[in-house]
């Protein structure tokens, strides 16, 4: 059977074997409903909380800030939709970046429709926010600011503390959210003291399980709850806690080692960087400052989904822009201000503390034979 | 660039020849709650605590929050060390204060030079350092009155140091200098308060729970141990006595009259955290009681509870509206876990029409009808104990 090179850890993760052995512990073992009276109820619940704590320590806030959700879509929805909601009566603008996931995006999309001022905060060529831009759009009847901590597809890092810091000095009502899903657990996230009032993450991006992620939301921030019908997570997300998905999130990030994972992935990107820049046609989107575990590529002349299904035919895995939005054109890179077939032939090169040089080795072979057969110039 | 965490001492400074004694106890609280965040050399000199991480990645931002917590402090500053020469003050300003001087319009620079040895006088330097960030950061104004950033200058023995802005301690004094004492804790809002609050002014703490099984569940106990916990940021480490109480409550409620339950129970607790505060010498007694509350809250009621009480009793929320105190349970974070709707043993039997107004001799005369001594000393033999720590 032909080796698999797994290059798309930002579209999922494998779980890790802390995680499943966890998961299957709560499934089998300690099954009871964390919100039962009796033993087996609390016994599910202290693995419950110490997800919680563990997810808390991570973003050094305080455990009581945390909720569990299905994931970031929720996550997300939850904030816009729970933000605008809950802060209507100040006002009516929502302020997101050009380059926000979809989850942000069409929610965003669909408070439009529903009446409210949704604006888009452009980007520069680099990825990064226009603060200048922003600082335009910013007025008293803005309720809401949502800029991702790490682009999705390119690897982008927002400087969140500073937009953080200018949302609140412009409007003291604001809330500013971030949605972290692409930089959890790979450089330090600390929403308390960026000013992040709200910040999304997802378990499946970080060697947990697909359905289950987590929210910040900090002491001031009030939002209108999506979910109705318990007394669960302070009734801020009623419904049965997924006791096995939360536990096994806690175990994979307790695992996790940002400094010594993020050194690794350096040097992975370094020797992928080198290797890449010797193609011929082969140009890298992602800033040089970007996330290392991110590296965004377009191969001159080859469309993304065909060079996709090349790489797989090599056992190598990546993917065209986000999976979520799977034969959309990349509005993201259009954003960057690519040209229209830089962006019809890029590619998401993503990594994660499994991948080694061999899976470089393996894209590298493959992009190789690609562009000696597919290339039309 | 070295950074620091530098601290000013609350009244403590005003102590006489005991404050060596203060000065040592809040240093050992400190380095305690410091724990697990590496390794740091901590001294004291002119009324300053000087904490250095010995190492450089270690995270001042949740030094800080933890000094925050910690009581004898009024306020912390986060400083940059220098040498004492100009020309190191002014090339680390500015690196050291363009992150908080990047967003801000206006800003002063104040400087004090308790060292006298150095050529410039405190004004002199503040123009020249001041000069230095403008240089900087064009875009700021200086604005003496009502800067949004003050940036401070401090020539002292060991160094100078350069600090933008002091964030307030949680005042009071050190934990155990003032002693040792017991809190009644029972899961409700104002008991938690009421142990931070006697922390607060020194006292070390130990707790008394009590609980009925199978009236009260181990959910109970837990949402406890979870309030302890955080009163233990602050407070430190706690030990926490639970005693059974199951047996004294089920008698009562075949002996007693039942408007006296509620007064007898709470005569029983006292009479059992006075026994553990002897065996373990603590010196008094804490509880959340607050003046009118409850039926056993009353003046009347008080001076019966009191009477059961073998040691000072301590009430810090005695004369507290109910929102003041939820208001104190809100920032120290306890408020979330006390609203968890569980029984506890309080909410055990009680009677619907409990005495508002009780009578201490018709109080004891019940209590000794009951007969009750003997299961009392069952519960606190059967007490089992518990450190809660942060």
């Amino acid at each position: 059977m032909m080796e698999t090179h797994y290059l798309d850890n930002s579209a999922t993760t494998a779980v890790c074997k802390a995680a499943a052995e966890k998961a299957l512990y709560m499934m089998t073992e300690n099954y009871g409903n964390p919100s039962s009276l009796h033993k087996m109820g609390i016994r599910a619940e202290e693995e419950v909380e110490n997800a919680r704590e563990i997810i808390a320590g991570s973003l050094s806030v305080d455990a009581k800030d945390i909720i569990f959700t299905s994931g970031g879509t929720e996550g997300n929805n939850t904030v816009l939709f729970g933000a605008a909601q809950a802060l209507r009566r100040r006002g009516d603008r929502i302020i997101i970046s050009a380059v926000e996931h979809p989850s942000v995006y069409e929610s965003a999309g669909r408070l439009k429709e529903l009446g409210y001022d949704v604006q888009y905060a452009p980007v520069s060529t680099d990825g990064k926010i226009d603060i200048e831009a922003l600082k335009n759009l910013l007025t008293d009847k803005t309720i809401l600011v949502s800029v991702m901590t790490v682009n999705n597809e390119t690897g982008a890092i927002q400087p969140i503390e500073r937009i953080a810091k200018l949302v609140h000095k412009c409007c003291p009502e604001a809330l500013f959210h971030t949605d972290a899903v692409q930089a959890y657990c790979k450089m330090p996230l600390k929403p308390k003291k960026w000013g992040a009032d709200l910040m999304t993450v997802s378990a499946h991006k970080v060697h947990g399980a697909k359905g289950s992620g987590a929210l910040y939301i900090s002491d001031k921030a009030r939002i209108t709850p999506l979910l109705y019908g318990g007394e669960q997570q302070h009734k801020r997300r009623p419904g049965t806690e997924s006791s096995p998905l939360i536990a096994a999130f806690g175990a994979a990030v307790a695992e996790a080692d940002i400094t010594k994972t993020t050194e690794y992935i350096r040097e992975l990107n370094t020797y992928a960087v080198s290797k890449l820049s010797e193609l011929d046609g082969v140009s890298i989107n992602s800033p040089t400052d970007a996330l290392p575990y991110i590296i965004n590529i377009s191969v001159e002349g080859i469309r993304s989904e065909t060079i996709l299904h090349h790489l797989e035919s090599f056992g190598v895995y990546v993917s065209s822009s986000s999976a979520c939005a799977k034969g959309k054109r990349s509005y993201v890179l259009a954003a960057m201000g690519l040209t229209d077939s830089r962006v019809d032939s890029s590619i998401r090169i993503s990594f994660s503390k499994y991948n080694t040089r061999d899976d470089i080795d393996a894209l590298i072979s493959g992009l190789e034979s690609g562009i000696r057969s597919l290339q039309r110039r | 660039m070295k950074e620091i965490v530098l601290i000013k001492l609350g009244e403590m400074v005003l102590k006489g020849l005991n404050r060596r004694t203060f000065e040592d106890v809040l240093i050992k609280n400190i380095k305690y709650r410091l724990r697990g965040l590496g390794k740091f050399e901590i001294k004291i000199a002119q009324s300053t605590v000087y904490i250095n991480p010995l190492s450089d990645d270690t995270d001042l931002d949740e030094v800080c929050e933890r000094i925050g917590e910690v009581f004898g402090i009024v306020t912390y500053s986060r400083a940059c060390v220098c040498d004492k020469d100009i020309d190191d003050i002014l090339s680390k300003a500015a690196l050291y204060c363009k992150d908080y001087l990047e967003d801000a319009s206006t800003f002063k620079v104040e400087s004090k030079r308790s060292d006298k040895r150095f050529p410039l006088k405190s004004p002199e330097l503040s123009a020249q350092v001041g000069g230095k960030l403008l240089e900087t950061c064009p875009h700021l104004k200086v604005d003496v009155k009502d800067p949004e950033v003050t940036v401070t200058v401090e020539v002292r023995d060991f160094g100078a140091y350069i600090r933008c802005g002091t964030i307030r301690g949680q005042g009071g004094m050190p934990v155990g200098t003032s002693g040792l004492a017991t809190v009644l804790i029972s899961g409700g809002i104002d008991s938690p308060v009421a142990a931070y609050m006697m922390a607060k002014r020194g006292l070390k703490l130990n707790a008394v729970h009590f609980e009925s099984p199978p009236y009260t569940s181990e959910r109970a106990r837990i949402k406890v141990e979870k309030l302890l916990k955080q009163v233990s940021r602050f407070a430190g480490s706690i030990e926490m006595h639970t005693v059974p109480l199951t047996k004294v409550q089920e008698t009562m409620r075949d002996r007693c009259p039942e408007e006296l339950f509620t007064i007898l129970l709470r005569r029983v607790m006292m009479k059992i955290a006075t026994r553990i505060a002897e065996e373990t010498k603590s010196g008094a007694l804490i509880t959340g009681e607050s003046l009118g509350q409850v039926a056993s809250q009353t003046m009347y009621a008080l001076n019966c509870t009191n009477a059961a009480a073998g040691k000072i009793v301590f009430r810090p929320l005695i004369g507290m509206d109910k929102q003041e105190i939820i208001n104190i349970s809100r920032r120290i974070g306890t408020f979330e876990t006390s609203i968890e709707p569980y029984e506890d043993c309080c909410t055990v039997f009680t009677p619907k029409h409990p005495r508002t107004k009780p009578i201490l001799h018709f109080v004891e005369q019940a209590e000794r009808e009951a007969e009750l001594d003997e299961l009392i000393e069952e519960a606190i033999a059967n007490t089992t104990v518990k450190t809660i720590d942060f």
